[in-house]
């Protein structure tokens, strides 16, 4: 198991440093630049704004010297923050968005695995029907729709919950959490729906029937072990999503997290805080990726036997 | 008394195209410590007929019609879903046929094996584990108390039935389902399994239900046969009269159809040899990557960096080591073996469609082994391979024509122009009607889709095939058919075959010389009589030993 996840974490790092150096050369050849603003600023102050920030340099300086830089963890100065650093942002905003991703994982998990699970169990009947069909339009439905229609419908007219602010008023992280969760949620329930499907259909299932087991424990003892696979492999994949995906939710609710950064560094050609949070998500993905699959791994005994004897 | 009595049952399937009546007004019954066996070909309702009476079918599209099961004077049809329960692996407990998908992967046998205990009888824990170690162990499963916590795929196949059978019995039932408990079983195991489902019958003085497709098998262990035939049974007795004296023109053919004795005519077997293989040697190590010739092996080894040299041996599996063979011209050699003894890994090497570790295989005095995939293209046409599963190796989106146009075009052995007239006459060969032409494999029963797989093979007159377990996955009847078609073709096209199979009966009623692979090695060849009568080797001995035949049960 060890060697397959260092393996793994290997692999890593030509993926990251593709990341980079793709990211790298497409800000800079986007047109305009950190500084360039509506009102021309002096030759001089651009100047020395340029040298201060090695912007001067060949770009194949600039390049590798954000490298060896980022070798040592630091992501580099802000452009359009004087004074703050981009990884200072990315603490400074990280936790938000992480406890946002957190619930929406939650509830995207239990809700998606709950509908799929029920409509498997009944398949072509009204029970499969209402819940694939609603997370149909789960999918269908962008967050930058839902998330006002929710806060038309829970916040103005039947005030039951705050419309906007993280943390500030009892019941305002429902909305958000909610939002964003919504697409996840329908994709569960449809991966779940048809892991339970096959699974159900299985052998192993009419023995546990045999057996004259009551239908619950068929279900939850010998169904879902590995009718929630598909789901698992998903969560990890999803967690890095659902981080890096927030800024439309953050931006309709006004919550402080680090989408928002990651939507004004694109606006204000941030070109530090852009490749900051880029690599940053970038290496969100690929570890979350991992996790999964060591936890995809764990849960089939066969393949845990083969990676811990391989591991020797 | 009957310990179980169905009268009349119906069971229907209501699907879209229509009603099935996989079960149609069937009647029988089963009394303490008897063995009643129903026989029939796949889809003749022998299974869904004892899933009906435990409420197994999935209901719809299966509907119960009609007709009574009284079980111990209650009927079985009549009882709710959860009274049905209680009696579901309590009283009356089944076996599946394949052990490895009837069994939970993601639980440990004891886990599986205690569940009845603990639904039916509210049995601590504790006790059941206890209860069921004492049980695995005498189903003969070595070191029980060790192999509880292992899960299904730590045990080969035939300790994977065993357990399935501990579980079966571990609620102390009075009627056990044997759904063809031994067709996915060797057949030095199937003997195994049988002795102890007999043995453990004795004991317990327990009413079986064995249900088979396969009559040289329940000849010797019913104590009376059913013999179904699309939904109804058209014939029960007791097991000697049914072989005997057969009333019902279906079981006479069934019988008929069971290879029995020896290859009847003779085939005109040239002294020269159309293959040499010497000393072949197929490596695999445990990974799935193959241990090709020395030179590659050492360069990839340095480029992939993690490889440690010295763990390289111990994953090492020989599916092939050190087979000496020759295969003359027009005969028809069998490789007979159990499950992973590497005979179709051998077939595979020959072909060159496995790169071998070693060794060398001459077709007509040309080394193929040395050879580029280029270089091998004109072999391919005169080399061709017959599968197993004619549902998994015929191209689902390829009609008949398409399927056995593609290699007479692919070789240039017709044009565009001509294709159409090979092709018709390639079907006629092979017994397909004309008319079929335009079809797609999924259209076709198993035995005519076995037809066109060995039509495509055929097709560029080949002078060597490869057969892998051409029959296995056909009834006995569509077997006997089949196995006719390819004495004649052999006959026909003066083919040279090499026939891979693990059913010792179809080897010895179709192959001139017979070699016995274990473990990857040729233990034993020679002419197929004699190889019978006289096996010089022990486990050839066992291996002819454990054969099912219908004589056995007379004496």
């Amino acid at each position: 198991m060890g060697r397959f996840i260092l393996q793994r974490l290997l692999q890593a790092i030509p993926v990251l440093l593709v990341v980079i150096t793709a990211t790298f050369f497409l800000v800079r050849a986007a047109p305009g630049g950190p500084f360039s603003a509506e009102k021309a600023v002096p030759p001089e102050v651009l100047k020395a704004l340029e040298e201060r920030y090695q912007l001067n340099q060949p770009v194949l300086n600039q390049y590798f010297s954000y490298l060896g830089d980022l070798a040592h963890g630091d992501l580099g100065p802000s452009f359009r923050f004087p004074g703050r650093s981009v990884n200072e942002m990315i603490f400074a905003g990280l936790p938000t968005t992480a406890e946002l991703g957190l619930y929406a994982l939650l509830i995207s998990m239990l809700l998606g695995t709950t509908a799929g699970v029920v409509a498997a169990l009944k398949p072509n009947t009204a029970q499969d029907y209402i819940p694939m069909s609603t997370a149909m339009i789960g999918i269908c439905l962008p967050s930058f729709l839902l998330g006002p229609l929710l806060m038309l419908v829970f916040g103005i007219w039947l005030e039951w919950v705050p419309v906007s602010g993280w943390g500030n008023i009892p019941g305002d992280k429902i909305l958000p959490a909610l939002t964003l969760a919504s697409g996840y949620t329908a994709y569960v329930a449809r991966l779940s729906r048809g892991g339970m499907l096959e699974v159900m259909s299985q052998d192993y299932i009419r023995t546990a029937r045999a057996k004259g087991l009551p239908e619950w424990v068929v279900v939850i003892k010998h169904g879902l072990r590995g009718g929630l696979i598909p789901v698992v492999a998903f969560a990890g994949p999803a967690f890095a999503g659902l981080l890096s995906g927030s800024f439309v939710v953050e931006t309709i609710f006004q919550i402080p997290g680090l989408g928002r950064f990651y939507v004004q560094a694109a606006f204000n050609r941030d070109y530090t805080m852009i490749m900051g949070t880029t690599v940053f998500f970038a290496a969100l993905i690929i570890l979350f990726n991992l996790l999964s699959d060591i936890l995809a791994v764990w849960l089939n005994p066969k393949l845990r036997q083969q990676y811990s004897s391989h591991s020797g | 008394m009957a310990l179980l009595e169905v009268n009349n049952l119906s069971t229907w399937f209501h699907t879209r195209n229509g009603v099935v009546k996989a079960v149609d007004d069937v009647s029988f019954s089963v009394a303490e410590g008897e063995t009643l066996a129903i026989v029939g070909e796949s889809g003749s309702g022998k299974s869904v007929c004892c899933y009906s009476l435990l409420g197994l079918i999935p209901m719809p599209p299966g509907k119960i019609e009609s007709g009574t099961a009284l079980f111990n004077g209650r009927d079985l049809l009549a009882l709710s879903e959860r009274e049905l329960r209680g009696i579901r692996g309590n009283e009356i407990a089944t076996i599946f046929q394949d052990p490895m998908t009837s069994l939970n992967p993601y639980l440990t046998i004891g886990e599986q094996l205690i569940e009845p205990l603990i639904y039916h009888r509210d049995m601590s824990r504790k006790k059941a584990r206890i209860r069921a170690i004492e049980l695995l162990d005498a189903v003969g499963i070595p070191r029980a108390e060790h192999r509880f916590d292992s899960y299904a795929f730590q045990f080969s196949g035939g300790m994977r039935q065993r357990v399935m059978i501990a579980m079966a019995l571990i609620a102390e039932p009075r009627l056990l389902i044997a759904d063809e408990p031994t067709t996915a079983l060797d057949v030095t195991i199937q003997a195994q399994t049988l002795k102890l489902i007999s043995e453990l019958q004795t004991q317990r003085n327990l009413a079986v239900i064995f249900i088979s497709h396969d009559l040289a098998v329940v000849a010797n262990i019913a104590d009376r046969v059913a013999v179904m035939k699309d939904g109804k049974i058209v014939e029960t007795n007791t097991t000697t009269a049914i072989y005997s004296k057969p009333q019902h023109p279906y079981t006479q053919t069934l019988l008929k159809a069971i290879p029995d004795g020896g290859k009847v005519q003779q085939a005109d077997i040239a002294d020269t040899p159309l293959l040499e293989i010497c000393r072949l040697k197929t490596w695999f190590n445990i990974s799935g990557k193959k241990n090709t010739r020395s030179g590659k092996k050492d360069t990839r080894k340095k480029s992939d960096g993690s490889a440690k040299g010295s763990s390289a041996n111990d994953h090492t599996v020989k599916a092939v080591d050190d087979v000496t063979l020759t295969i003359r011209r027009h005969e028809i050699l069998g490789i007979v073996g159990e499950s992973g003894s590497g005979k179709s890994t051998l077939g595979r090497s020959i072909l060159q469609l496995v790169k071998p570790t070693g060794g060398s295989v001459k077709y007509g005095g040309d080394e193929l082994t040395t050879l580029s995939r280029r270089q091998m293209k004109p072999y391919r046409r005169r080399m061709q391979m017959i599968f197993q599963d004619p549902y998994a190796s015929l191209n689902p989106r390829m009609s008949v024509f398409d399927a056995l146009a593609e290699p007479l075009l692919y070789h240039g052995l017709a044009t565009r122009k001509t294709v159409l007239a090979e092709v018709l006459a390639l079907m006629d060969d092979v017994g397909l009607a004309a008319d079929s032409i335009r079809k797609y494999p999924h259209e076709f029963s198993g035995g005519q889709r076995q037809r066109i797989a060995i039509g495509r093979a055929i097709a560029t007159k080949p002078e060597f095939i490869i057969a892998d377990e051409p029959v296995s996955a056909l009834d006995v009847t569509i077997q006997a058919q089949i196995l006719e078609l390819i004495l004649q073709l052999v006959d026909k096209h003066n083919l040279t075959m090499l026939f891979i199979s693990h059913d010792l009966s179809v080897v010895r009623y179709i192959c001139d010389r017979v070699a016995v692979m274990h473990q990857g090695k040729l233990i034993e060849s020679g002419a197929t009589e004699t190889l019978w009568h006289h096996p010089q080797q022990s486990y050839t001995q066992s291996l002819l030993a454990a054969v099912p035949s219908l004589q056995a049960s007379h004496n």
